[in-house]
């Protein structure tokens, strides 16, 4: 695409004060080779009309802030080239699911609520240990591995937007939570399962997951929430048998040394 | 400080029906919640004649076969065949990979992403190319004459 091909940004406004219903305003942007959409916003915002609302921050796929729906398919700002869809109009909402507080710009803060109601971070028993820490708790790179995807999470809201039951149902949890409640109770330091299991075990819980994929096909940090959730589910169920094996807390005393082979250091591109 | 509320924003029933760019385990789904409201409304049906029309006497319920054999009704009757048959066979994937079972372990995601799903998709292919068969199967049974 030439340096001068000019794009149409069909972007959804609503102002809130003024506004009754969303509308959209045409923009044309320059377009160029690696511009992202975010960049196209930040062209538009600058020169064109600054009473446009968007989020954004870290213009690098981190900070979770510029979630949008582009041509209909959820996505970070920064992280879409405008070129990948060849094509001169591009459609830009914002995150479905959500509520609007202005333009592309989403209430994320129920969002937020729901991801600190199941307890995103280690629980134990040990109140003392806990109260004045002497060590920290071992977890040998194997747990880990267990865990570490889910970890990725940087709480964009786009799989929110996917989920077909988010659409629909208000209460429910969503990938985002579900996942996080997954990877702290996997997690071999953590022991709080039984704080965690009655706030997923609902109906709109664990069980509305109906596994259409689509925020594992969505999510933008490759977390795979979906994974996660059956991972959630099969802890329920095999809990609720009594089968599998439960995995004892760990402690402050380090598992004896288990490390993997070092990775080469890789040599200097530039001599 | 002025308060807004901000607006709702749900897709509600849209958001099922409209899949989009995503792939096809979103369609299956939808196509599993389809079957599974059509089996249902067989089901009623078929309750409704054998029970309700039945007990008014043999006129009214060689009156109802008649109208039965019309091949709409055989169309229809095709059609549930086939999507108890979708439906069984999602619902089977469906359970075993909620079980976690036809799920890859999770694993530090590297660029580009493949999830689970997309991983295991020739598992998926594998099971539509079985309903495809078994459709092709009744039709020549249902449809086309049969043996
Ligand atoms: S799981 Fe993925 S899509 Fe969902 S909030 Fe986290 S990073 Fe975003
Ligand atoms: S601006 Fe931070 S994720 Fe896009």
């Amino acid at each position: 695409m030439d340096k001068n091909n000019l794009i149409t940004f069909k972007v959804q406004r609503y102002d809130p004060e003024h506004d009754r219903i969303p509308h959209f305003q045409e923009f044309m942007v320059p377009s160029g080779k690696c511009l992202t959409v975010l960049e196209g916003l930040l062209y538009i915002k600058e020169n064109l009309d600054s009473s446009l609302a968007f989020r954004a921050s870290c213009r690098m796929a981190i900070c979770g802030s510029c979630g949008i729906l582009i041509n209909n398919y959820p996505n970070l700002a920064c992280h879409t080239q405008i070129e990948e869809f060849h094509s001169d109009t591009l459609t830009v909402k914002p995150l479905p699911n959500l509520p609007i507080i202005k333009d592309l710009v989403v209430d994320l803060i129920p969002f937020f609520n729901t991801h600190k109601s199941i307890k995103p971070y280690i629980l134990r028993q040990d109140a003392e240990e806990m109260e004045k820490p002497t060590a920290e708790y071992a977890q040998p790179p194997r747990a880990l591995e267990t865990l570490l995807q889910f970890t990725h999470c940087i709480k964009c809201g786009i799989c929110i937007s996917a989920c077909p039951t988010s659409a629909s149902d208000r209460l429910f949890l969503g990938p985002q939570a579900l996942s996080q409640c997954y990877r702290y109770c996997t997690d071999n330091r953590d022991e709080g399962e039984k704080e965690r299991f009655p706030m997923v075990d609902t109906d709109h819980g664990v069980w509305h997951c109906h596994l259409a994929g689509a925020c594992s096909e969505a999510c933008p940090k490759g977390v795979d929430p979906a994974l996660a959730i059956q991972l959630l589910k099969r802890r329920l169920v095999s809990r609720a048998v009594a089968l599998g094996k439960k995995q004892q807390p760990s402690s402050t005393v380090p598992s004896p040394a288990e490390t993997k082979p070092k990775l080469p250091f890789p040599g200097f591109t530039v001599k | 400080m002025r308060q807004i509320q901000p607006r709702r924003n749900y897709l509600g029933a849209v958001g099922w029906l409209w899949a989009g760019n995503y792939k096809v385990e979103r369609y299956l789904y939808i196509l599993h919640r389809i079957t599974g409201l059509g089996i249902l409304f067989f089901l009623l049906l078929h309750l409704i004649m054998t029970t309700v029309f039945r007990i008014q006497g043999q006129d009214v319920w060689e009156a109802t076969m008649a109208i039965l054999h019309n091949p709409w009704f055989k169309i229809g009757e095709y059609l549930v065949v086939v999507a108890f048959v979708y439906h069984a066979l999602n619902g089977l994937r469906l359970i075993l990979q909620e079980l976690g079972f036809l799920m890859v372990r999770p694993a530090p995601p590297i660029y580009p992403y493949r999830d689970s799903l997309r991983r295991k998709r020739p598992w998926t292919i594998a099971m539509i190319a079985v309903v495809v068969i078994l459709a092709l199967v009744f039709f020549y049974d249902f449809i086309a004459g049969g043996w």
